[in-house]
């Protein structure tokens, strides 16, 4: 980590006597999923960065992959964008082969394997995978850059996932408290807890900000909402 | 080693091609400048099912006549998607046409992917013709035996383009290809100004009514064997099947075929022409067995 940080980090933390490339860049970002019984939300805040720099306030970073599944990808930039391209694709051939469009099931699946195939040069993005499964249920994939990949009913990712993790896990999940029974996820339950991790993580990381836009998923369609943030 | 083909025969136009010492390999003239053996490959095109393209200022529209092997098999799918914005329909051999589409559809996928845009349909016809045109010209390969009618929407507006086995591509304001399909061409030639400006609607009725006039007048176009394709401006590529087809085909038995020079639905057809067309009906009846069945023995499977 510290070499890292000499090699890759900003100038003032960079030892001057060497020259490394590295390949990957840090642009940011955090995503956050919850699923409930007949829709899922998933979020991420707009901020696009690197370092002490900031390149857009305004960057959608959830993309749209079939009527009923969306991802959220943060990390690297450009292996967001070349991972978001070559999925795509692949969703392409899919639904000409099959005649039929991937289900969130097997588009959790291929982008596992997609992943872990670029094993020794990893994609560095952290995914959440969100969607309508065959049954109608929402259900959140959780993903590390190898391809890594746990079903959950609710997932952060990205530079405040340590920030707004156990705030979920306490909220939604009751862990960690004694003779609570966690709550029945409905919208705007998720909605509120969306925003309110959101704008508590802002507070404290200096790296989330600027705003977030919420995607809700349910079997009729999708909406979008987007929420300000503090833009230090 | 191929057949001893000593004539065959098209059913629109008496054609008999003789066996003779130049059309054992593509790579070989005849005294006359021909290649034989790419025109004996668009002979397969004329025993594929017909199939018809037409366009107006903003869609374009494919219809086909699907083929069922037997009362047992399903209709064999004519049309094939190959973008959001190209569709492609087959006639002749179907395994060839899945090579094509196959490899269109990965020529649309990497210009999505490199260039983040839509292959625009010109692109597209030159690099399958340049495909094609290889096996018209290698001793190791033959030409492909398949023609396809491709609808498309992209920069330049609506477009349909036809394809031979010779690898020549057409820019067609609209054009029908496969068995008896003169019939249909000479619908398509007869309406040729109304397409401009045919609504959606419209647009998919002529092309409906040219593929019915390929038909013996005993069979009428059902849900069963026919496909409808359409795409245009604002308006992502949809394939119709099956029930999906119903709406289009609603009325179309009760018009009157083969007749008509307005073409349009001509609820009260003037007296003259009506009775000419029962006499002609009469004298022609009983009407020939369709002639879609497949031969008998080995032949290969044509669409």
């Amino acid at each position: 980590m510290a070499l890292e940080m000499m090699m890759s980090g900003p100038d003032y933390m960079r030892d001057p006597r060497k020259h490394q490339f590295s390949p990957y860049a840090n642009n940011g970002g955090t995503s956050v999923a919850i699923a409930g019984d007949d829709f899922v939300m998933i979020a991420s805040d707009t901020r696009l960065s690197r370092g002490f720099n900031i390149f857009s306030r305004e960057q959608d970073k959830v993309f749209p992959l079939t009527p009923k599944t969306m991802m959220a990808s943060s990390g690297c930039w450009a292996d967001v964008l070349t991972l978001n391209k070559v999925l795509q694709a692949r969703l392409t051939m899919y639904s000409h082969e099959h005649h039929d469009m991937m289900s969130t099931t097997a588009v959790a699946q291929l982008l596992s394997t997609m992943l872990y195939w670029r094993r020794f040069f990893p994609y560095y993005v952290s995914n959440i995978l969100a969607g309508i499964d065959e049954e109608g249920k929402g259900v959140v994939y959780h993903y590390d850059p190898v391809g890594h990949m746990e079903k959950l009913t609710f997932s952060a990712t990205g530079e405040s996932v340590s920030q707004i993790q156990p705030l979920l896990d306490n909220q939604i999940g009751g862990l960690n408290m004694l003779g609570v029974k966690p709550p029945t996820m409905t919208k705007d339950l998720a909605r509120q807890l969306i925003h309110d991790a959101f704008v508590s993580a802002a507070e404290r990381d200096i790296n989330t900000g600027d705003g977030i836009i919420i995607h809700t998923i349910t079997k009729d369609g999708k909406t979008e909402e987007t929420v300000k943030l503090r833009r230090d | 080693r191929h057949q001893n083909i000593t004539g065959v025969v098209d059913g629109s136009q008496l054609l008999v091609m003789f066996r003779n010492q130049y059309d054992n390999d593509v790579t070989v003239w005849s005294p006359q400048g021909r290649l034989h053996q790419v025109e004996y490959a668009m002979e397969a095109v004329k025993q594929g099912s017909a199939t018809v393209g037409v366009k107006s200022s903003s869609h374009a529209v494919l219809v086909a006549l699907k083929r069922a092997s037997s009362e047992l098999a399903a209709h064999q799918k004519k049309i094939m998607p190959i973008d959001k914005h190209i569709a492609v329909s087959i006639s002749g051999l179907t395994a060839d046409a899945r090579v094509l589409s196959r490899f269109m559809r990965t020529e649309c996928l990497n210009e999505q992917f490199a260039h983040n845009q839509a292959l625009s349909l010109n692109k597209l016809m030159e690099r399958v013709g340049a495909k094609m045109q290889i096996a018209t010209q290698r001793y190791d390969k033959r030409p492909y035996g398949v023609g396809l009618l491709l609808a498309g929407f992209d920069e330049d507006g609506p477009h349909i383009y036809q394809t031979c086995p010779s690898a020549n591509y057409y820019d067609c304001q609209a054009m029908a290809i496969g068995a008896r399909s003169q019939s249909a061409r000479t619908y398509l030639e007869r309406h040729l100004d109304e397409f401009r400006s045919s609504t959606r609607e419209e647009l998919i009725r002529h092309a409906l009514r040219a593929l019915r006039d390929t038909l013996p007048n005993d069979v009428e176009l059902t849900n069963k064997n026919c496909s409808i394709a359409i795409v245009g401006k604002g308006e992502d590529l949809s394939i119709y099947d099956d029930d999906d087809v119903n709406p289009y085909l609603e009325g179309l038995d009760q018009e009157e075929r083969r007749g008509g020079a307005g073409g349009a639905r001509d609820a009260q057809p003037p007296a003259a022409p009506t009775a000419a067309a029962e006499e002609d009906d009469a004298a022609s009846a009983p009407p020939p067995p369709p002639t879609d069945e497949q031969p008998q023995g080995d032949s290969m499977e044509t669409d």
